[in-house]
């Protein structure tokens, strides 16, 4: 089990490193780093100011260099210009030049400088996640207990109007992405015009102070759609555990068709979900994204969307590696816990 | 005039799909007449889900393409009309002209445009696409995905390494890296387009190959009729105006413009590219643990002791007998590529901002939810309707498959 978790860690690692390095690639081609050029300097340059501003802050240099500066195994990029202004990649506004340090990369702990924000990136990130922690603890709180309920009462009696009509429900909700959803209830629930405003469009607000009437359709909107997966999975499952031979023994010695189900098939039935639930992780972090710009919630996903639209190349790194991390562990821990739970797997 | 009342307008909108109603009548009375003859498809008529779900696709296929003949569209989807701004379903077009609908069925968007004529529209962007996307991306998927479950070993890490590597970025990332001007104006998306669309001719060439090699007089001529009608049709998508990549600082020259059969705008195909780009994977392990599976049958044991080769019993042993499963996936995953199209169009990526497709309709409407819901729910419930038909139309398969 040891050796298992090392080499999967392994594989995490080398993984990473690809996708972190094909990011890096993509934002350092050159039309993007003209656009952060133009952005960070003015819209109207010329290529050779440009030229000049990307040359001056190290951006020119060639691309396994930028990125082992990245990763803090190459000495930072350090320019001091005619008028005595030190530019680098270590520099930090408030930061003496004799202070900055030579190496700064992730094997420093120091995860860069946010064009955009104009911040470290570390700080932000940290802070963002802060917000969308929250919301996804609220959304597995919804989501979770009630896909299983749904799942399990539709797939212990196949075939009755029970489960036709629950299965129904998770399929629409499957069939729902996240921007649909989340418009007809913004429509249904908040506008003037159907008039029932019952809660909030906007859930800027549930930063400072979340609240039921700000914070509930978010939270809806994300769960609804991951929702029907694991409904259908553990509907799947139930079934088949219901049909096998030892809930019909059960049956046959005379227990109680709740007793059956609640101690006899639950068991059994949520081993499947488990891994679907760990691996809804990533699909849930596309959600986030959508919901947070749909419902202006400052978190995770807007980050990306801004880091993404600004080229801001540090961020989005730091970014990805989260959502690479996210990923990568949840997988981890749903190959482990399924073996935990299910007793006839071994790991050779 | 007066505006139009809501049963004036449920049956004005129901009259314009008239073709559409036509066309789905007809498809299901000749099918549900030669069902018996008609293998799988026939069996989806014994489902009632399947057959909802056959149908709701069928009903947007029939928009997209009648409406592409402008059968069904009462204005021009870009075309604004002054005083029309925001206006409720059911308002009569100002001053309205001989040749012009009096109406805006379902009420004007915030530049005054016909938000019927553009949901109608927005099909046949998603009728063209997505299918044809999954199309691809299955291409990629089965011939990658055969020989990693057939052979194993280091190909097989290697593929899957590089699969689990895309599954592993959130597609949003992946949409923000790839589906930006900046990076159309690198040529990526035409390299890329240069890989993925190789894996069609390959697996069409393979497929044939290993059936005929035995018989070459058949198949040399065969395999050249197909491999160049293949070849032509991949130079003409892939080569764009007579060069291959036009980046400005350097061009690639392609087909030359007299024999280029049709253009794809850049905006289009870096869509396409990126949607079969993270579909592909996800088909590959499919088709991976089903040959997994499969390989070790009997029949497969069989064809290794006559003496075939290892394409053939992959693509003509294996890939049939795999087919159940993967035409299920098929119709879910048109689904999941109609989803993920509106994401890129809600994200406003990839598309021009006036184009009519779903997602980017959805994105301009959200802007004005609170005071007019008109322009945003037409188009989220025809995508809500789509993805729930095929869906349904997957279940359907499902259990129809599963029965023999």
């Amino acid at each position: 089990m040891g050796l298992f978790i090392l080499r999967r860690v392994g594989v995490m690692l080398l993984t990473a490193l690809c996708l972190t390095f094909v990011v890096f690639f993509m934002t350092n081609l050159y039309p993007n780093l003209e656009k952060l050029a133009k952005t960070q300097g003015n819209q109207r340059m010329s290529d050779e100011q440009v030229e000049a501003w990307l040359e001056n802050r190290g951006y020119n240099d060639p691309l396994l260099i930028k990125y082992g500066r990245w990763l803090g195994v190459v000495p930072g990029f350090v320019n001091t210009m005619e008028d005595g202004q030190v530019l680098g990649s270590c520099v930090r506004p408030g930061v003496e030049p004799e202070d900055t340090p030579s190496f700064c990369g992730i094997l420093q702990g120091d995860w860069g400088y946010s064009t955009r924000f104009k911040d470290e990136v570390g700080g932000i990130v940290a802070k963002r996640l802060g917000n969308t922690g929250y919301l996804m603890m609220w959304v597995m709180i919804l989501m979770v207990p009630t896909a299983l309920m749904v799942g399990v009462l539709a797939g212990m009696r196949e075939g009755t109007k029970l489960d036709r009509s629950l299965s129904t429900f998770s399929i629409i909700t499957t069939a729902t992405p996240e921007y649909v959803s989340g418009v007809i209830f913004i429509a249904v629930f908040t506008s003037s015009a159907v008039g029932l405003k019952w809660f909030k469009g906007t859930a800027t607000q549930a930063m400072e102070n979340p609240t039921f009437e700000n914070f509930f359709l978010p939270v809806l909107t994300i769960a609804l759609y991951g929702m029907g997966y694991i409904a259908r999975m553990t509907r799947a499952s139930m079934t088949e555990v219901m049909t096998a031979q030892y809930i019909r023994t059960a049956r046959l010695k005379g227990v109680s068709f709740p007793n059956i189900v609640m101690k006899h098939a639950l068991r059994n039935a949520l081993i499947a979900p488990f891994t679907v639930i760990m691996l809804q992780f990533p699909w849930l972090l596309n959600g986030v994204v959508i919901v947070e710009t749909l419902f202006n919630y400052k978190g995770f996903g807007w980050i990306l969307v801004e880091a993404a639209g600004n080229n801001d190349i540090q961020l989005l790194l730091a970014v990805s590696v989260v959502s690479v991390f996210v990923v990568l562990v949840t997988q981890l821990i749903s190959d482990i816990g399924y073996v935990y739970l299910n007793p006839r797997i071994r790991i050779s | 005039m007066e505006p139009l009342g809501t049963f004036e307008i449920i049956a004005r909108v129901f009259w314009q799909f008239t073709s559409v109603w036509i066309a789905l009548i007809i498809l299901f009375a000749v099918s549900v007449a030669f069902k018996r003859r008609l293998g799988l498809y026939g069996k989806l008529f014994d489902s009632p889900i399947g057959m909802v779900g056959f149908a709701l696709v069928m009903f947007w296929v029939f928009t997209g393409i009648f409406g592409a003949m402008e059968l069904i569209v009462t204005h021009d989807p870009l075309a604004q009309i002054s005083g029309m701004k925001n206006k409720v379903p059911g308002t009569p077009v100002p001053g309205s002209e001989e040749g012009i609908y009096a109406y805006y069925l379902l009420g004007g968007d915030n530049l005054a445009r016909d938000v019927f004529s553009r949901m109608v529209t927005g099909a046949w962007v998603v009728v063209q696409i997505a299918p044809l996307a999954t199309l691809f991306a299955f291409m990629v998927g089965i011939t990658l995905g055969l020989p990693a479950g057939y052979f194993g070993g280091r190909l097989d890490t290697l593929l899957s390494f590089l699969s689990n590597l895309i599954l592993a970025f959130p597609v949003i990332l992946l949409f923000y890296l790839l589906v930006t001007p900046e990076i159309v104006a690198t040529g990526m998306p035409n390299y890329m387009a240069a890989v993925l669309f190789v894996f069609p001719i390959v697996f069409l060439g393979v497929l044939l190959n290993s059936r005929y090699y035995t018989q070459p007089n058949f198949r040399t001529p065969l395999l050249v009729a197909v491999l160049g009608v293949a070849i032509w049709l991949y130079l003409s998508l892939i080569s764009t105006g007579g060069a291959f990549v036009d980046a400005g600082t350097y061009r690639i020259p392609g087909l030359p413009k007299l024999v280029d059969l049709f253009d794809v705008p850049g905006g289009v195909l870096v869509v396409f590219v990126s949607v079969v780009f993270v579909n592909s994977p996800t088909v590959f392990r499919i088709v991976r643990g089903l040959t997994l599976d499969i390989k070790t049958r009997d029949y497969v044991a069989a064809a290794q002791t006559r003496g075939e080769g290892a394409w053939y019993i992959m693509l003509w042993e294996i890939l049939p007998n795999a087919r159940g499963p993967l035409i299920v996936d098929f119709c879910l995953r048109i689904g999941y590529t109609t989803i993920l199209l509106g994401t890129l169009g809600f994200f406003g990526l990839g598309l021009p901002p006036e184009s009519p497709d779903w997602g980017s309709t959805i994105n301009e409407g959200r802007k004005l939810l609170s005071i007019y819901l008109h322009p945003a729910l037409p188009p989220a419930l025809a995508l809500l309707s789509l993805v729930l038909g095929l869906n349904l139309l997957a279940d359907g398969l499902r259990e129809e498959s599963l029965r023999d």
